[in-house]
């Protein structure tokens, strides 16, 4: 067993696959989930994840930086198998992965300053208040929102609401992104505006990414592959030019 | 049929209730061992410390003062009948370190902090943020729960000794309205009757107490499923749960305090 993930450790470092999923099953309550889940994403590749409501997207992506446990198959992160690691090991993965929530997970009690200097302080302890300050006010001018550093997350719109999101998990140069639908509750110019946001974050750090989506405009932009998710199953992948023709009517009625 | 599907809930509502206790236990017993791993988050405990005591002061003041007054203007009556009006200072200061002190303090702090504790890591729960600190690897349980539980751990019995004084104040109040007393004489009096042997016990479960409601509010937001309506329903389960626990642990403390007063 320890020789066989040794190998297969060094085989996803080799093909850099920065993430390898193997077989994933999920089940809540005896409802299936994710039935069988086989994904790849090689370095610097920004890779969409189609699929309806309830198809188990969002699963898939927690089941990466272990905040839902899969009942079977094996994920693998930066050639580590997530479940296996210890919560120190874990950790230390999780810092190299970034995280975009739904809804962008600000911590309310805290100002924009305060939410991203938060995981900086925590990570970067040899750090100086000054040079946290400069990092924070970096990563501010890059999304756009200098000047909303010390509003709290409620004087702030839905788009900002996503910049600050991104922006607090860009802080920690993470090697991978994960975004678990950055535009639902937009509107389509601020939701343009986050895709190319995505985009030019992900040319700028050379990151990975997974991009959970229903929007076709944000997947036209950002995606290099796009995998279609139906019953907890990977049932088509390709480029979106490629699924756009494809003959299936399922696969289809997303372009539509 | 009938009988088969009854059995069936009856077995999923005993299994239910065996994994949730099971449950509490374990996010509890987890409070040991985060507290002593890792960096302390002093910060964070410095301001629940300020938000759980400093916050209470006036709603727990203006308590305190209505129970030592209250308290003296019915206990007067029966000791003047006796005429054992002198006694009165005494009487209210024993009941007032001894029970009503930590136990009012308690409760009070059971609706207003526990009710707060369980609100809000109800609602970051169901807002994802304390995913999100999870997946930033920062050890929520530590940042979160651990301080708020030391931080009411560490202020309940502070406030306590708050009530105690500020009730004495109210007792010497009520002892104005019906005659002439001075405040020296009063607290002389009133402390004279306070022993040590009085003040470890109510300050001891008063620490218990302050765990309890702690831990309980924590809990019950930490574990909120669902959405905006079920922090609600934590934040009212942790207040019912908590002032439960204060009553309980008072009983408990009642015993082991005569036990000790029998055989010392």
């Amino acid at each position: 067993m320890g020789n066989e993930e040794t190998e297969i450790q060094t085989a996803s470092t080799e093909n850099e696959n920065l993430i390898e999923i193997k077989g994933l099953h999920k089940s809540f309550n005896h409802n299936v989930i994710l039935n069988g889940v086989d994904l790849k994403v090689k370095k610097g590749e920004n890779v969409v994840v189609l699929g309806k409501s309830g198809a188990g997207k969002s699963v898939l992506i927690k089941c990466l930086v272990g905040l839902v446990e899969p009942d079977e198959g094996q994920v693998f992160v930066f050639g580590k198998e997530i479940s296996t690691l210890n919560y120190k090991d874990l950790n230390e993965t999780r810092i190299k992965i970034g995280f975009l929530f739904q809804n962008a997970a600000l911590y309310d009690s805290m100002t924009v300053r305060e939410n991203l200097d938060f995981p900086l302080k925590h990570h970067n302890r040899n750090l100086s208040r000054e040079e946290r300050e400069k990092i924070i006010i970096k990563e501010l001018e890059d999304v756009g929102l200098k000047d909303s550093i010390d509003k709290m997350p409620s004087e702030l719109s839905g788009g900002m609401s996503k910049r600050i999101g991104l922006a607090r998990t860009l802080i920690l140069k993470p090697d991978i992104m994960l975004y678990d639908e950055p535009t639902t509750g937009l509107d389509t110019a601020t939701s343009k505006e986050i895709s190319a946001l995505i985009l030019e974050m992900q040319k700028k750090n050379n990151i990975s990414s997974i991009i959970i989506t229903h929007d076709m405009t944000c997947a036209k932009t950002t995606a290099d592959r796009i995998v279609m998710l139906k019953e907890g199953k990977i049932i088509a992948e390709g480029s979106y030019e490629e699924l756009q023709h494809s003959d299936d009517e399922w696969i289809k009625s997303f372009f539509d | 049929m009938e009988a088969i599907e009854e059995q069936h809930n009856f077995k999923s509502y005993l299994k239910k209730k065996f994994t949730g206790t099971g449950d509490s236990i374990f996010f509890a017993a987890r409070f040991f061992k985060e507290v002593f791993r890792g960096r302390f988050q002093w910060q964070e405990f410095l301001n629940q410390c300020y938000m759980i005591g400093y916050k209470s002061v006036p709603l727990i003041g203006l308590t305190g003062f209505i129970m030592g007054l209250v308290l003296t203007l019915q206990s007067r009556p029966s000791l003047a009948e006796f005429g054992a009006e002198s006694l009165l200072p005494g009487m209210v200061s024993n009941s007032l370190v001894i029970e009503i002190g930590p136990v009012i303090t308690a409760l009070i702090c059971a609706g207003n902090i526990g009710s707060r504790i369980g609100a809000e890591l109800g609602s970051m729960k169901v807002t994802e943020q304390i995913d999100a600190m999870e997946v930033s690897a920062i050890n929520p349980y530590k940042y979160l729960v651990v301080t708020r539980v030391l931080a009411t751990t560490f202020m309940i019995p502070v406030l306590v000794i708050y009530t105690d004084a500020i009730g004495f104040f109210g007792g010497y109040v009520a002892m104005n309205i019906h005659s002439d007393i001075s405040f020296f004489h009063f607290f002389s009096a009133a402390l004279a009757k306070v022993y040590f042997t009085d003040i470890i016990p109510a300050l001891t479960k008063s620490v218990f107490f302050g765990f309890a409601i702690g831990i309980i509010g924590c809990y019950k937001g930490y574990r909120v499923t669902g959405g905006t309506e079920s922090v609600g329903r934590a934040a009212n389960s942790a207040v019912v749960a908590a002032s439960l626990a204060v009553f309980v642990i008072d009983m408990i403390a009642v015993q082991i305090t005569d036990l000790f007063q029998k055989h010392g």
